[in-house]
């Protein structure tokens, strides 16, 4: 709880001073610009500490992100000529079916992950190391690395997204109702102490009657559910997708992010709000250095300095608070 | 002039005055306790009196909020176990703390290892196993200094453990309930090294809830209640109704309760039928009536656990068969043996009973969220409800159901653990060693719970290592030996020689 203030007046603290850097007339547009990028952001932080909390890992977020928005892609542009041409049916995908693609698409992966994980036993850390390469290779391969364009297709969806409601960037609408929905499944139901009962000591739980296994796949389903829902808004957002590097590096930010808004790596620790607030920062805080003339190419070096204050000092007061 | 001499030695150590709270809770309230140079004095008292904490506090591990600690008469301040150390006061904590994957030596010399070449710091493996082997002969310890500690046994371990203290050259050595995880004849190995250390000089503290050990080993009693002095009995004055006087405050009466039915003659709640986990066993049947009481007893490693975790579908079922009040059933996983009603309270509360790091509410709770919900969404009032009176009814102390178990006294996590459980109706309950680290009230109570569950028709089945709670509850003894039944016996030719006879191998096989 504690922790949990402490990001938040960090957070609060970022925002005065991004507003301190920026002339009043741009106020407006410049938190607008960071509440759409912390929209996304979120959706990938939520996924990774859904699974944190269960005492998993997931390295491959970002290559499910780029595979499925490469299928996304691939449903609507190549499975009708492809229909045609194999089977001389003249088929026809629309947008929401796609979707519903998509998203089965980071249900199969995460059911895949989680398997090999709790029934043949290989570590997460293995299993989604591997991970990140396979799916990055089937992107690739799925349609070849060319860029595929298909604006028309979603321009409807993507100039929804783009503006608000309320003032409030549709985005971060969107996070809002997915964090919503998983904070009642976390700290509501019985399934959410699941969770936190198998991140904080897996044997107790298996002692309990828990079945352990079925919510470990629970777990790293939700983390590419949320990859693929992520995915999605990425093509909207930017009618395209690169399958070499769309997605690149995206898992270590939303892991990143989780453990910055207090998802403890052991397991066992975590709630949705610090997943937000965690995003939040980790949009902000390179947001700033920007503004304050810092280089881009330093962003990456900005967050790992962060992360690793943060850790410092939550080790610091723990330590503290013991005798 | 002729100086007056105090002949008196000062004890070694005084401590008058200790308090220490923590959040919530008074742990120790102005307590004072002397101990002389060679003497064993034991600290008694109910779960969560405070006697772990004071024996921290000597040991540095926390610091008190008041109070004067005196050794040699004159006053010390400990800071810190290293501290402690330097004054010649070692904790051997009820968890050990070894390395597991170095051997016996090098546990013995960690952190301050002996070592030769000057500026190369080489090991001195020769002077290390010299050493490590003359303090273990003085211990009885009759092993290798290289065998990996972890293919010791629990009792030999200690023994290491007691070594490392003898070796930092420690006047007094401090055992928070060492024996309950031992065996009876390393008990008896232990008390015979203690006696052996206290002729030469050494202090012991020693703590336990296994009133007769006290009764056997100390010189002198200090007890304990709610975080103060309750009293003190002389090496005369020590017996068994004295002590529980002291601990409570009334005296505690009909320690085992046990009203028997008449289920033998009913159908049996469990029978199992050629059960094996390992190839290597011959398949072990078993059946137990409604209302009946059954122990399992054996040797550490007989397999008793095993057989209660297989039961419980912790542990894979090589072959066999097991029907609950005469259905088969399929056990996969725990949760097919508890819709079954076949619950189990594990050896280990700390790795497999609790999540340390949650509070009590939940973990009271963790075994019964299904029924504390609706569609899933818990309600958290009920959940409220339950655990408060579990707190009650098993009088975990406690200053909410919010606190961190992790925080409690050693015994009020084990009620905990049993409160998971107990507020359930079991069909089969089996109990692996209940009573560890709880005091005689509390036990009392336990048995008395047994005793009522197995009169409203439950079968249960109850492991442990304490004899004297085996013939005091069970309808029926059946004795492992190497993972196979070694023999039944039946109430009437109950004895601790006929248990024993089969646990070590006496018997003929079934
Ligand atoms: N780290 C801690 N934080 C909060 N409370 C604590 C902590 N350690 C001990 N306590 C509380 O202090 C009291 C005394 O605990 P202590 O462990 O000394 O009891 P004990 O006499 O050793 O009991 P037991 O026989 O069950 O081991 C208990 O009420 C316990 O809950
Ligand atoms: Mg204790």
């Amino acid at each position: 709880m504690k922790k949990l203030i402490g990001i938040f007046g960090f957070m609060l603290f970022l925002v005065f001073l991004i507003l301190e850097a920026t002339d009043r007339e741009r106020w407006g547009d410049n938190l607008f610009n960071n509440g759409q990028r912390i929209g996304l952001a979120g959706i990938l932080c939520i996924g990774a500490g859904l699974l944190i909390i269960t005492g998993g890992v997931d390295l491959s977020i970002g290559s499910v992100v780029g595979l499925c928005a490469v299928i996304f892609c691939w449903l609507i542009l190549d499975l009708p000529v492809l229909a045609q041409k194999h089977l001389g049916m003249d088929i026809y995908v629309p947008v929401p079916l796609a979707i519903l693609g998509v998203l089965l698409s980071g249900i199969v992966i995460g059911i895949v992950n989680g398997v090999m994980v709790t029934y043949l036993r290989v570590q997460p850390f293995v299993v989604t190391l591997c991970g990140l390469f396979i799916y990055r290779g089937l992107a690739r391969s799925l349609r070849g690395d060319n860029v595929p364009a298909i604006r028309e297709h979603v321009e409807d969806l993507s100039s929804f997204f783009k503006g608000d409601f309320l003032a409030v960037p549709t985005y971060i609408w969107l996070l809002l109702v997915l964090a919503s929905l998983v904070t009642v499944f976390l700290h509501m139901t019985k399934y959410g102490r699941y969770f936190f009962a198998i991140g904080s000591n897996e044997r107790a739980a298996r002692f309990s009657g828990i079945n352990v296994d079925l919510y470990k796949i629970l777990a790293y389903v939700f983390c590419s559910l949320f990859a693929a829902i992520y995915a999605v808004m990425y093509v909207i957002h930017y009618n395209t997708v690169q399958p070499s590097n769309t997605g690149n590096f995206l898992e270590l930010y939303a892991i990143a992010g989780a453990v910055l808004g207090g998802c403890s790596l052991r397991g066992g620790e975590g709630t949705t709000v610090g997943m937000l607030i965690g995003a939040s920062i980790l949009v902000m805080l390179p947001t700033l250095a920007n503004m304050w003339g810092v280089r881009d190419t330093l962003e990456p070096t900005i967050i790992g300095g962060a992360l690793l204050a943060c850790a410092v000092l939550d080790e610091f007061l723990r330590s503290r608070s013991k005798t | 002039m002729l100086q007056q001499i105090d002949v008196r030695m000062p004890p070694l150590l005084t401590a008058t005055g200790i308090c220490k709270a923590f959040p919530g809770v008074r742990a120790l309230e102005n307590v004072r306790l002397q101990i002389e140079s060679g003497e064993i004095l034991a600290v008694v008292g109910e779960n969560g009196a405070g006697k772990s904490t004071l024996m921290k506090i000597l040991a540095g591990v926390y610091t008190p909020d008041a109070g004067v600690i005196e050794l040699d008469g004159r006053p010390v301040a400990i800071r810190s176990v290293k501290d402690a150390g330097r004054l010649g006061v070692t904790l051997i904590h009820q968890e050990l703390n070894l390395a597991g994957h170095l051997d016996i030596a090098g546990n013995i010399f960690l952190g301050r290892e002996p070592t030769w070449g000057g500026p190369l710091r080489l090991l001195d493996r020769g002077f290390m196993d010299d050493a490590a082997s003359a303090i273990m002969r003085r211990l009885g310890l009759l092993a290798s200094p290289r065998r990996l500690v972890q293919d010791l046994s629990i009792g030999q371990q200690q023994l290491v453990e007691i070594a490392r203290a003898l070796s930092l050259k420690s006047r007094l050595l401090i055992l928070d309930e060492p024996t309950s995880s031992l065996t009876d004849s390393e008990t008896t190995l232990l008390f015979t090294v203690l006696s052996e250390l206290k002729a030469d000089g050494i202090s012991i503290l020693y703590i336990s809830h296994r009133l007769k050990e006290v009764e056997s080993i100390a010189d002198r009693v200090t007890v304990l209640r709610d975080g103060r002095n309750a009293g003190e009995l002389q090496r005369h004055e020590i017996n068994h109704n004295g002590i529980v006087q002291l601990m409570v405050g009334r005296e505690v009466k009909q320690f085992y309760q046990r009203s028997r039915g008449d289920g033998a003659r009913q159908a049996a709640v469990i029978s199992v039928r050629g059960l094996r986990w390992e190839k290597s066993q011959r398949g072990i049947d078993l059946d137990i009536a409604p209302g009946e009481i059954v122990s399992l007893a054996g040797l550490m490693g007989a397999g008793r656990t095993e057989l209660a975790e297989t039961l419980f579908g912790i542990r894979k079922m090589a072959a066999g068969t097991v029907a609950i009040d005469g259905k088969l059933l399929r056990i996969r996983r725990p949760k097919d043996a508890i819709n079954a009603g076949v619950f189990l309270v594990p050896e280990d509360r700390r790795v497999d009973g609790l999540i340390l790091s949650d509070s009590v509410k939940h973990n009271t709770s963790l075994a019964s969220l299904s029924l504390l919900s609706r569609f899933g969404i818990m309600q958290r009032s009920r959940e409220e409800t339950l655990a408060s009176a579990m707190c009650e009814r098993f009088n975990i102390r406690t200053p909410t159901t919010a606190q961190m178990v992790g925080n409690l006294s050693g015994g009020n996590q084990q009620k905990v653990v049993l409160a998971k459980w107990l507020s359930r109706t079991p069909r089969l309950l089996i109990l692996d060693e209940p009573t560890r680290g709880i005091d005689v009230g509390a036990k009392s109570e336990i048995y008395a719970l047994m005793d009522a569950l197995a009169h409203s028709g439950a079968a249960i089945l109850m492991i442990s290592s304490d004899l004297e709670e085996i013939l005091g509850m069970s309808d029926r003894v059946l004795v492992m030996h190497q993972g196979n039944l070694a023999g039944s016996i039946d109430r009437e030719a109950l004895s601790e020689e006929a248990i024993m006879h089969l646990a070590t191998g006496g018997g003929a096989h079934l």
